[in-house]
């Protein structure tokens, strides 16, 4: 197991110039010994690209990869002593689970006790101990997957374990129990585990910490939570939760924060100073946590409601807000719980806007 | 334009694909048909659009049965799953071939305005193999909007892109449907997915048509456990238990009794329901308490999925926003009586939720 750092950007063309050219900007980041996580973001966004740079598939074209503070930039996959395991299942057909199991061990040299111990403990963790003597060929893919798992899994030795999107031939109503697996694993083998996924899910319930990356560049590192509470950067919040944060612009005037044409009065313990630098801003707040106020009430502005759906689980609103001197229109969303008393479309109702929760943003970043 | 479906059945050999079913579908509005993959919805579909007849019965277009009527007299538009786009013409020409068939005027104003709603306008010039996923699907509704077709049928059109595009697109699509002439018929898996488009929904098993009403009605006052089943997502919560006395309380487990908001006639055996969003952590008064063991949080962003092991049995559980659960940790839930769906022996509703009101009318 090692440390991992990255002090690199990649293009996959020579002589890169702008941005475009690179598929992964110039980065630096650690990845904690035994640390378990996830690179989470759209097609393109670079995940794939950084996960084979850490592998060994693919060298940067830019700076250094080292691991325990080694530089194994130039080394290939198996000199790293990486593990991977892909979307689609990778054993042998004509051998048994267990043999399957065994087979990176014995490349490896590993003592026939050990690797029956070994080939034990993981297959008891992934449940398929009475497979064992069972042939790869007649296996549904949800068990060839596992067995996959459990080869990426079954050496002690390797520096880290790379998933790429391993849960996608996995049945959809299987997954969670999976995923269940994956965390208990890493808690119990304590290995170092990059997982690159586009489902918010997959990522943010397996990983300790989420690396939402977007058009080559890694925006916020962050547990589940912080993502969610302080999104660092304005794609984190749209990216994670559904619907995303909704963002308003915004000013700061005499103290308080100006939307359209409300003087809104917040009430909140934040930096004056850097919103007054700030002058004009972004104002963002889940729609988890707006909320229907009293006319007038602290950090509230009125809002002509578009709709109302009854999402089942919850109460979904949209509303309107005119801002800004050409007075653009923003949508406003408000997610409420099922049981709440909600207003008709075409009605004027008051959001609370300005919160404890609401989030502060200047060119993208957050700044309050 | 109205569509009536008169037990129409469907079976190909010895195989039979639709059992017969009725439905007077509501016009001008999206109509969903939710269940399963082969659940009976793309044979459904493939009768409605005139691509197969059906077996029996009869299919009415505005009070005129065009049942046999191949697809190309009826005025029908379909996109699918895959994007299907002429690939050598320029998006511009994908979305304009309708209405020059047609032979239309002011081509290129209307298939601006499409493009724009479609937030394509700025590929117009490119092929389509140039555009990613989610923008040559737009490209292809665009070209079923633009045919103007008063049936338009969508088969799960957005189950190949990312989740945050599906969230885009099908905003979008929502309010075109909301505010467009044509009637719609949209296929999906997805529970969550018929509650966003709201209109109405049918709610299909194994070739047959369970329930068919207002999308927030079906969900609601779902008329059996397996439309129930069918409309949940997460899956609904069910155990089995009996009314005990005279009907007004079911008996879960021998420490645990639930009291029913309304006393029913004693049917014995019962199945309760309770969807995930019913159990909470912080306790209210009345509520009943289930001691369990937490087996798995899964965290979207929005919401935490606690998967738990409690005195009842396995429950999922829904939470508002991001919460953290150490796998293996004891934990107390919580849930409302009247939080429960009753249904008898047979899988029959008896009895749903106080607190369901039912929003007709709601939505745009």
């Amino acid at each position: 197991m090692a440390q991992i750092d990255l002090d690199l950007a990649h293009a996959y063309r020579p002589n890169p110039q702008s941005d475009a050219d690179y598929a992964l900007l110039p980065l630096k980041m650690r990845f904690r010994d035994g640390g378990a996580y996830a690179l989470l973001g759209p097609s393109g966004c670079g995940k794939t690209t950084m996960l084979n740079l850490i592998s060994g598939l693919v060298t940067p074209s830019h700076g250094a990869i080292r691991f325990d503070g080694e530089d194994v930039t130039v080394l290939s996959p198996q000199q790293r002593n990486i593990a991977q395991v892909f979307q689609f299942p990778v054993i042998y057909d004509t051998m048994t689970v267990a043999e399957n199991l065994a087979f990176p061990l014995r490349n490896r040299n590993v003592s026939p006790t050990q690797i029956k111990r070994r080939v034990g403990q993981i297959a008891e963790m992934l449940e398929i101990s009475h497979q064992l003597n069972q042939r790869g060929a007649g296996l549904t893919a949800d068990a060839k997957q596992k067995i996959s798992l459990g080869r990426g899994l079954v050496r002690e030795d390797v520096s880290a374990v790379l998933f790429d999107e391993p849960l996608t031939v996995i049945d959809p109503h299987l997954k969670w129990q999976l995923r269940r697996k994956l965390k208990q694993i890493h808690r119990e083998l304590k290995l170092t585990l990059i997982y690159v996924t586009h489902d918010q899910v997959e990522a943010l319930t397996f990983a300790e910490e989420v690396v939402v990356m977007t058009r080559g560049r890694a925006v916020q590192t962050g547990s589940a939570e912080a993502l969610f509470e302080r999104p660092q950067h304005t794609f984190v919040g749209h990216f994670i939760g559904s619907p995303g944060m909704n963002f308003l612009p915004a000013t700061y005037r005499d103290g308080k924060i100006q939307i359209g044409d409300y003087l809104v009065a917040h009430g909140l313990d934040i930096s004056a100073d850097l919103l007054a630098q700030a002058e004009a801003f972004t104002l963002g707040i889940r729609p988890e946590y707006v909320e229907l106020s009293a006319e007038g009430a602290l950090g509230s502005i009125p809002i002509f409601i578009t709709r109302v759906q009854d999402v089942g689980n919850y109460w979904m609103l949209t509303g309107a807000v005119s801002t800004g001197s050409d007075m653009k229109s923003f949508t406003v969303r408000a997610r409420l719980n099922a049981e709440s008393c909600v207003p008709k479309a075409n009605e004027v109702v008051w959001f609370k806007l300005v919160g404890a929760h609401t989030r502060f943003y200047k060119n993208e970043e957050l700044i309050a | 334009m109205r569509l009536i479906l008169e037990k129409i059945e469907k079976r190909v050999g010895s195989e039979q694909q639709l059992y017969p079913l009725s439905m007077n579908i509501q016009p001008n509005t999206v109509n969903i048909l939710l269940g399963a993959t082969l659940a009976g919805k793309t044979s459904l579909m493939r009768l409605m659009a005139g691509l197969e007849s059906p077996s029996s019965g009869k299919i009415l277009v505005d009070g005129v049965d065009v049942t046999g009527q191949s697809v190309r007299k009826r005025n029908v538009a379909m996109v699918y799953q895959q994007f299907i786009n002429y690939p050598s013409m320029s998006v511009f020409d994908n979305i304009a071939s309708p209405l020059k068939l047609r032979g239309e005027k002011n081509i290129d104003a209307q298939v601006r305005a499409l493009a724009s709603r479609l937030h394509i306008d700025a590929f117009l010039t490119r092929l389509p193999a140039e555009l990613s996923g989610g923008q040559q699907q737009r490209v292809a509704l665009a070209r079923a909007l633009a045919k103007r077709a008063p049936l338009i049928l969508l088969d799960e059109p957005l189950v190949n892109l990312d989740y945050k595009l599906r969230e885009e697109l099908r905003d979008e699509l929502s309010s075109i449907f909301a505010n467009s002439e044509s009637t719609v018929i949209y296929a999906t898996t997805e529970p969550g997915e018929a509650l966003l488009l709201g209109g109405h929904t049918a709610v299909m098993d194994a070739g047959q048509l369970l329930q068919y009403g207002s999308t927030a009605e079906v969900y609601h006052r779902p008329a059996s456990l397996n439309v129930a089943r069918a409309f949940s997502d997460p899956p609904i919560n069910l155990f089995s238990g009996n009314m005990i006395g005279s009907g007004a309380i079911v008996q879960l487990t021998d420490a645990l009794e639930i009291p029913l908001s309304q006393a029913l006639p004693n049917t014995g055996r019962v199945t309760i329901g309770l969807r995930a969003n019913a159990f909470r952590v912080n306790p209210r008064p009345g509520d009943l308490a289930l001691p369990g063991e937490v087996e798995l949080a899964e965290i979207s962003g929005s919401d935490t999925f606690l998967h738990a092991n409690t005195v009842i049995g396995n429950v999922v559980v829904q939470l508002t926003g991001v919460h953290f659960f150490d796998i293996g940790a004891t934990l107390e839930l919580y849930v409302q009586p009247d939080h429960a769906y009753i249904f008898d022996a047979q899988g029959a509703l008896l009895l749903s939720p106080r607190y369901a009101v039912i929003s007709t009318g709601s939505g745009v």
